[in-house]
């Protein structure tokens, strides 16, 4: 997977006869917001790693984690291109709750199969987004208070479907496996999971592949790109960091199916945001509203599309949530919405609009998961996990504010 | 009469850069009704602005004599002290307060610590029967007219015990009845010892009610004229607003000739239903391939309310009438369908609805065209990046990469990228709206030298500008717009500075 595009260059980091630390030097400097979240993560993955004897950097501990993180990253995906356009969406927690209660009733008191029910569900959530989305965009009722009726009715909704039997009990196997399951491997080599190494090594092989068309390109438009040296050395470095999540993860079952679809969501939204028209838009209407109703984009259409795919991406973590606690419980989805806000701002969204990425927003939830995850295992107190997640939170945007004056 | 109650000596007031006033003096004679005209950026609000402590002391160069004291407005509070309230032309009222609500914000009526809202009403009707409004004082403002909310605010400032009362552009928004009523409330209160400062754009109102007009021009005062001496007439104004001597900064084109008809508008009208009024009505107007349309007139008169209303409409006017666009007649539904059809807007506040300032260069230059850079909807990076840095080098954008964030370049630049974006959709007809605006001479100069160039590939211009000089230096025919409606006419060669002011006053 792609996590950092190629960063931008200037052109006095290219001159001749500079040094390639020079070089590195200021391609960081540039990029300092963006590396800033990677930087974190990694600050904090190590942090743990020493605090805790390696034990929080164990197969079995990264697995859960990223298991963990799924159902919030998949709504702080969506929640950053809600931001992006200048909206808020409060309603995903119980949407969430609401169709993953929806779909242990169809897959258990109704009978549907497993490859009916999900996609009704995704369309379903898809729906309710689009609700929201005419709501804000038609109406012109402003978001935060769109978003706070549906989540009050989402939440009656959720008690009311889950009233008569309490928590709900899925024993679908195969709906389960969503969030419990790992994908079947071929045969098994001293505990390695062979096919996450194979996907492992196709991933890195892709992505160097990928890099390299791309600054082929570049050059066949006679832009400048980044040095040899300096590229090469990227492209090890990325390559390693997903060589060594593969081997970590092939050394406890393998890739769970929800690391797979948290995969596919991220590689598919960042598609979307960077390379479409539509991604463009999206990110015109954050920028200056008026400017892209005047540059011809349908700024309603381009607000119900997201609010849409939010709405889908609510059912995606009520599906997720759902078959990992393998039943739909009265509570499902508390607080999932804040959650998924705080890590799309850890990831470096912007309220002001029109600034953000999905790929930060997958990190932003991956470096909350890895807080409470590494408190978990040192033991820390719920309440100073709380208020520590709290001060990261808020030392996250601080950082985003800082820079962003500096560059300005 | 005859004694002097406000003078103020060579106030000189610069704005980094720009000097916005210089060694203006200006003399009102106790009960008065004293008229400040001028262009738009003459200095006649900024004047007004010194003189009501929004520009505190010591920001300006000057002295304010009122009432035989010199005077150092700190802030508005303090002019308001000495008795002297400004009435700005958006009106300053809360639209969800009542009216008695709204005389006395700010200078509430209280008993002890707390507000006496019964006193505050008694207080209220006097003010209203004062300004002769009779309304419920409980009315909220927001439920009255226009005309009606400029009375609570005189009202207001009554409220106050106000000795000069200045009011700018008092009438711009009003029919002709509550202009006719507020120049006969204004006499009033002339006979009640209130001297008055009214802006006006409108030559017979100053005719009709001034006893003396000073004429600003390029923040200098030109002149005092006295009304006893009969020197307050339309010619005289005229003459001495606009006696400037155009400089030779129009780069010239070769002889043109126009081709056929490109936009045509027969009896296009568009009624707000927001104001509650038609911003242009049966306008007719007409733009021939390779032509340079000039629209002149002053602020409000409905010259971008018109291209907005050609340019599909955003603002969701109420539209009547016929647009042709090379002989067919069209219905927008979208601006994405005037983009298509061939029209590009460049709007008058780049900073406010043209740019997107937090993203780079290409990706505003091409952002109303992605097609052109794109198939099945994917964005081909690379090829935006060709386009954007030839658009970067033709239009000689200054920036270190076409990576460049957009907020970060100058005004001259930004409006070059605002034009670029729209010249990327390759259009037939280009909306220039106050192209120049904001920007140095050198920059102007180069978007002068573009427009020509554009005429000569074929394309036809709309050039909305406030800036006469610049509407005569570069149009082959002129629109002049007032109130909404086209005034008149004018061929490059019969038109001048008079003339055009003439039919903009009307």
């Amino acid at each position: 997977m792609e996590l950092n595009q190629a960063p931008k260059r200037n052109a006095s980091a290219r001159q001749e006869g500079q040094g390639l630390l020079q070089e590195a030097r200021t391609l960081i400097k540039e990029n300092i917001r963006e590396y800033g979240m990677y930087i974190a993560l990694f600050v904090i993955l190590l942090t743990f790693s020493i605090l805790t004897d390696g034990l929080f950097m164990s197969s079995r501990n990264i697995s859960n984690l990223l298991d963990a993180t799924g159902y919030i990253a998949v709504l702080a995906v969506g929640m950053t291109l809600v931001i992006v356009i200048r909206q808020i969406d409060l309603s995903v927690g119980f949407a969430a709750g609401f169709l993953g209660a929806i779909a242990a009733i169809m897959l258990t008191q109704v009978g549907v199969p497993v490859y009916i029910t999900i996609p009704v569900i995704l369309v379903l959530g898809m729906g309710l987004g689009l609700i929201n989305g005419v709501l804000v965009a038609k109406i012109g009722i402003p978001s935060f208070v769109a978003t706070l009726a549906g989540m009050l009715v989402f939440r009656g909704a959720l008690l009311q479907m889950t009233e008569k039997t309490g928590t709900i009990i899925v024993s679908d196997e195969r709906f389960n496996a969503i969030g419990n399951g790992f994908i079947p491997d071929l045969f098994e080599v001293n505990g390695l999971h062979i096919l996450s190494l194979i996907l492992g090594l196709l991933c890195i092989v892709l992505y160097v592949l990928s890099e390299m068309a791309n600054r082929r390109n570049k050059i066949k438009y006679q832009f400048e790109v980044i040095s040899g040296p300096i590229f090469a050395l990227k492209l090890i470095f990325i390559s390693a960091i997903i060589g060594y999540i593969t081997w970590i993860l092939a050394g406890y079952n393998g890739f769970s199916w929800t690391v797979v679809i948290m995969l596919l969501v991220v590689l598919i939204y960042h598609f979307l945001t960077t390379k479409t028209v539509l991604g463009r838009h999206i990110y015109a209407v954050g920028s200056n509203p008026e400017a892209a109703h005047l540059s011809g984009i349908n700024v309603k259409k381009i607000t119900y599309i997201v609010f849409g795919s939010m709405g889908m991406l609510s059912a995606l973590s009520g599906i997720l949530f759902t078959a990992r606690l393998q039943s739909a419980t009265t509570t499902a989805g508390t607080l999932f919405e804040l959650d998924a806000i705080a890590a799309a701002y850890v990831g470096g969204v912007s309220s002001a609009g029109g600034v953000g990425k999905v790929t930060g927003a997958i990190i932003g939830a991956i470096v909350m998961a890895s807080l409470t995850s590494g408190m978990n295992l040192l033991g820390v107190g719920v309440s100073y996990q709380y208020m520590i997640r709290g001060g990261v939170l808020a030392a996250a945007v601080i950082f985003d504010v800082m820079t962003r004056k500096k560059r300005a | 009469m005859g004694e002097t109650i406000l003078e103020m000596k060579r106030i000189s007031k610069e704005f980094i850069g720009v000097k916005a006033l210089s060694d203006v003096n200006f003399k009102v004679k106790k009960g008065e009704i004293h008229c400040l005209v001028g262009e738009n950026g003459a200095g006649k609000s900024t004047l007004m602005k010194v003189l009501s402590g929004v520009y505190p002391h010591g920001t300006y160069e000057g002295e304010i004599v009122f009432e035989g004291q010199t005077q150092r407005f700190r802030t508005i509070k303090d002019s308001v002290n000495a008795g002297i309230v400004i009435i700005y032309q958006e009106l300053a009222l809360f639209p969800d307060l009542s009216v008695y609500e709204n005389i006395f914000a700010g200078n509430e009526v209280k008993r002890g610590k707390l507000v006496d809202w019964n006193q505050t009403i008694v207080k209220s009707k006097e003010m209203l029967r004062k300004v002769k409004l009779d309304v419920n004082p409980e009315t909220l403002v927001k439920d009255l007219g226009v005309g009606k909310q400029q009375l609570v605010e005189i009202a207001k400032a009554l409220s106050k015990d106000v000795k000069l009362l200045i009011l700018d552009e008092p009438t711009a928004a009003l029919n002709e009845d509550d202009s006719e009523n507020l120049l006969q409330l204004l006499r009033e209160l002339k006979d009640q010892g209130i001297t008055c400062i009214m802006i006006s754009h409108k030559l017979k109102e100053v005719i009709s009610i001034a006893d003396s007009a000073t004429v600003l021009r390029d923040g200098r005062t030109i002149c005092t004229l006295d009304a006893a001496k009969g020197e307050i007439t339309e010619n005289a104004i005229i003459k001495h607003m606009v006696g400037r001597e155009l400089s030779d900064i129009y780069p010239k084109r070769a002889s043109s000739s126009f081709g056929e008809r490109v936009l045509e508008l027969v009896d296009w009208s568009a009624y707000d239903s927001r104001l509650g009024r038609h911003v242009a009505k049966d306008v007719r107007l007409q733009v021939r391939k390779g032509e340079i349309v000039g629209i002149a007139g002053l602020m409000g008169s409905g010259r971008t309310e018109l291209a907005l209303s050609l340019f599909g409409n955003p603002k969701e006017y109420r539209l009547q009438g016929e647009m042709r666009l090379e002989g067919k007649a069209v219905k927008f539904s979208h601006t994405s369908d005037a983009i298509r059809s061939g029209m590009a807007y460049v709007t008058e506040d780049r900073k406010g609805n043209g740019l997107f300032l937090a993203q780079d260069i290409k990706s505003n230059i091409t952002a109303a065209h992605l097609r052109a850079i794109s198939s099945k909807g994917l964005i081909n990076h690379n090829e935006e990046v060709k386009q954007a840095l030839e658009y970067k080098q033709s239009m000689v954008i200054k920036a270190p990469s076409v990576e460049q964030l957009v907020g970060k370049l100058s005004g001259g630049n930004q409006q070059k990228v605002s034009i670029g974006k729209w010249l990327f959709t390759e259009p037939k007809l280009l909306i220039l709206d106050e192209p120049t605006r904001g920007i140095d001479v050198g920059a102007k100069f180069e978007i002068y030298s573009i427009m020509n160039e554009l005429i000569a590939r074929g394309m036809s211009i709309i050039m909305i500008s406030s800036e006469l000089g610049e509407v005569l230096g570069m149009s082959d025919r002129i629109y002049v717009m007032a109130g909404g409606k086209i005034k008149g006419e004018l061929p490059a060669d019969q038109a001048n500075q008079e003339n055009i002011m003439q039919l903009a006053t009307q």
